[in-house]
């Protein structure tokens, strides 16, 4: 299983779940980072943490501690 | 004519049959553009308040429609939602459902979404609706949603929603009608609509996605624009480049902008203060106006460019979507000391002046991340230290060459205070964090919200709010304390005069703290000038001059070789030592006690300073002399 922190940029992934407490998970979900939903990373910052991420239409950025909390699976293909 | 008068005032209703103006909140996701259609539809009718016990604020402006109608808007704070997880968020539901004496429940809502974020921004629409107040759903940027292919069908969504629903564009003005039509109408309750469980995330998310669907929503194509500039600003080796060039450009205004126009204000200060003395007889109350009046007006208006111009940077920086990327390259730095990339501009602003750095921190969205960076602040070395720094080290150290001709042994003093200040800060940043400020577990999640061109409007409104905030809510106890000190300097008047400094009720109070800081190294002469830079720090060089009766400029040669009759080299020390540490400025203390909305964290800040302050010049003092 692979983690948000392992997408390398430009790559995309699909959410499977947040292993993070349960309020951090609310915060995170309504940001857009729901189980099922498309995520692409796209930047990084210039020393490597944190990262951005496009989800839902809008570009959100974690911290790597962060992001290595939220698994994901490769995207179906067509 | 006269029975014509009468009856005008026998027409105004009295207090209690006069019509009670509504309350409407504003509500909405932060970046949906609620705070630039707040300023559209008030102007400058508004003012910002504090709920009290938190750093939470909220601004109620009002809102004329027509002749005989207007409307009291209340800006709340920006959420994702209505779950009390935050103070914001807290704050918000608390309004909403009138919990809230300070401002009275909501007749109605504006809900305000990004047109060009549908789908995620809708998911506040079932908590908001099912309060069951009259409910006009706004959908922000349309401008931006047709330039980027997107559309949607609004009557659509209302019916969906049960509610009003208009697309708007705060920025261009488009759709206010409309928005003014609500507020000027009956406000009429929504129909009920079945809506999902508001704790499932998820299933509100899919809700949001279904109702949007039939809305005949079709999202935007992604900024093309954006994603090209991130890829500069967030370049490994430009980003850093550009993130400099923003930093420099910051400081330069601080400190090049900013004093010119603080020493014209100083200079026309000075001149009303002249003018006022040749109308006024010779006596206390000349001296009183002349000197401590005046004299605290310029007190507190030599802040305002610093404000203005920080504010002015800020406003580019946060309209145009950059000082999320500056934060974003600064947050790995500001992590390993426990904060954010947030907090970054604020301390950079505070190495000029504390006063507009704790201001800035609004930018802030954490509580806890917020208040630290605010009882930081005040460490970094700010311009009122260095006349201080100056005259000390020019009257103990003599000047040799250290790294070629620029680079001397005083030069070297002076940037090893400001890395003292800086370490304070750290040190203390870490101790806030495994202390009394540890409980936040919020994670670092920053939006970064698409470019745009910052609007003059929307700069010249942030202007004039953080200019009237800092003069009404900060200059006033400014003012005020600034007087105060000028009696305790001019008070007890002997044979009708002013006394001499030294038998001033300051002076008093300098010799009375004498025991106090003798183990430092200082006398009652530095005593007093403790005593009077409260004011501003900068305020000790005069004040040693009086004493000494010598002119009180910092390069002076008359009160170096003064001071050194005064001060053992450990003292001397000492005194760098002490103010490099102690909040020595009303000032700050004052924009601190507003910005926090309490007494509670000005008065922990100024003690845990002047401890550290003590401890520090007593320890030089020791080791040194």
């Amino acid at each position: 299983m692979h983690t948000l922190d392992d997408l390398p940029d430009g790559q995309e992934g699909v959410l499977e779940a947040l292993r993070v407490a349960e309020d951090i998970g609310a915060r995170l979900m309504e940001m857009g980072f729901v189980p099922g939903a498309r995520v692409v990373a796209t930047h990084c910052a210039p020393s490597g943490d944190p990262r951005v991420f496009e989800v839902d239409g809008s570009a959100i950025a974690l911290r790597r501690e962060t992001a290595r909390r939220l698994l994901v699976r490769p995207p179906e293909m067509p | 004519m006269s029975a014509c008068h009468e009856c005008a005032v026998a027409a105004i209703p009295t207090p209690a049959n006069r019509t009670r103006v509504p309350t409407v909140a504003l509500v909405g996701p932060p970046n949906s553009g609620k705070s630039t259609l707040f300023n559209r539809l008030t102007g400058l009718r508004q003012k910002v308040a504090n709920f009290p016990g938190v750093t939470v604020e909220h601004r109620v402006g009002r809102a004329r429609l027509g002749l005989n109608r207007a409307v009291d808007l209340v800006d709340l704070p920006g959420t994702y939602s209505l779950e009390p997880r935050s103070d914001d968020e807290r704050i918000t539901r608390d309004v909403l459902l009138g919990h809230r004496p300070q401002v009275g429940r909501p007749e109605a809502v504006i809900l305000v979404l990004d047109a060009t974020n549908l789908g995620r921004q809708l998911i506040l629409a079932p908590g908001v609706l099912a309060l069951g107040l009259p409910t006009l759903v706004v959908l922000n940027m349309a401008d931006d949603l047709r330039k980027r292919g997107g559309r949607l069908d609004p009557n659509a969504l209302a019916q969906e929603l049960g509610a009003t629903v208009t697309l708007a564009s705060a920025t261009t003005g488009e759709g206010i009608e409309t928005i003014e039509r609500f507020l000027a109408g009956r406000f009429a309750v929504p129909s009920r609509i079945e809506l999902p469980v508001l704790q499932n995330i998820p299933a509100c998310r899919l809700w949001a996605g279904r109702i949007a669907d039939q809305s005949d929503y079709r999202p935007p194509v992604p900024p093309a624009w954006t994603r090209r500039l991130d890829n500069l600003a967030l370049h490994p080796v430009l980003g850093p480049l550009v993130f400099l060039g923003v930093v420099l450009a910051v400081f330069q205004g601080m400190f090049g902008a900013a004093s010119p126009l603080s020493d014209l204000i100083d200079t026309a200060v000075r001149a009303a203060s002249r003018a006022t003395a040749s109308l006024l007889p010779v006596g206390f109350f000349r001296d009183l106006v002349v000197q401590g009046a005046w004299a605290g007006v310029g007190s507190v208006l030599v802040f305002l460019p610093q404000i203005l111009v920080l504010f002015l940077f800020i406003g580019v920086l946060e309209d145009s979507g950059y000082l999320a990327r500056a934060a974003l390259i600064a947050d790995r730095t500001m992590a390993r000391v426990g904060l954010q990339g947030k907090s970054f501009i604020p301390l950079l602003s505070a190495y000029a002046c504390a006063v507009p750095a704790v201001m800035a921190t609004r930018t802030i969205e954490s509580r806890r991340d917020r208040l630290a960076t605010i009882l930081i602040a005040p460490f970094m070395t700010c311009a009122a230290r260095l006349p201080v720094y100056t005259l000390i080290i020019a009257a103990f150290l003599p000047n040799r060459p250290l790294l070629g001709p620029l680079f001397g042994t005083r030069a070297a003093a002076l940037l090893g205070l400001y890395v003292l200040g800086f370490l304070a800060a750290i040190g203390t940043a870490r101790l806030l964090r495994s202390t009394i400020l540890k409980s936040d577990r919020a994670p670092f999640v920053l939006e970064l919200p698409p470019y745009r061109w910052p609007t003059v409007r929307s700069l010249g409104l942030r202007l004039v709010d953080r200019g009237r905030a800092f003069l009404t809510r900060a200059g006033t106890i400014i003012l005020g304390v600034s007087v105060g000190l000028w009696f305790l300097c001019h008070l007890p008047r002997v044979d009708g005069q002013a006394p001499v400094i030294t038998q001033s009720v300051a002076g008093t109070m300098g010799r009375a703290i004498e025991p106090a800081i003798r183990p430092l190294g200082f006398d009652w002469k530095i005593g007093i000038g403790i005593v009077t830079s409260l004011a501003a720090r900068e305020v000790i060089v005069g004040t040693l001059g009086t004493i000494h009766g010598v002119e009180g400029g910092q390069s002076s040669l008359g009160l170096q070789a003064a001071l050194r009759q005064d001060l053992s080299p450990g003292g001397a020390v000492a005194l760098l030592v002490f103010f490099a540490f102690a909040m020595q400025c009303i000032s700050t203390i004052a924009v601190v006690r507003r910005e926090t909305g309490s007494w509670k964290y000005p008065a922990l800040q100024f003690g845990y300073m002047l401890t550290l302050a003590y401890v520090g010049a007593l320890a030089a003092n020791v080791l040194l002399g």
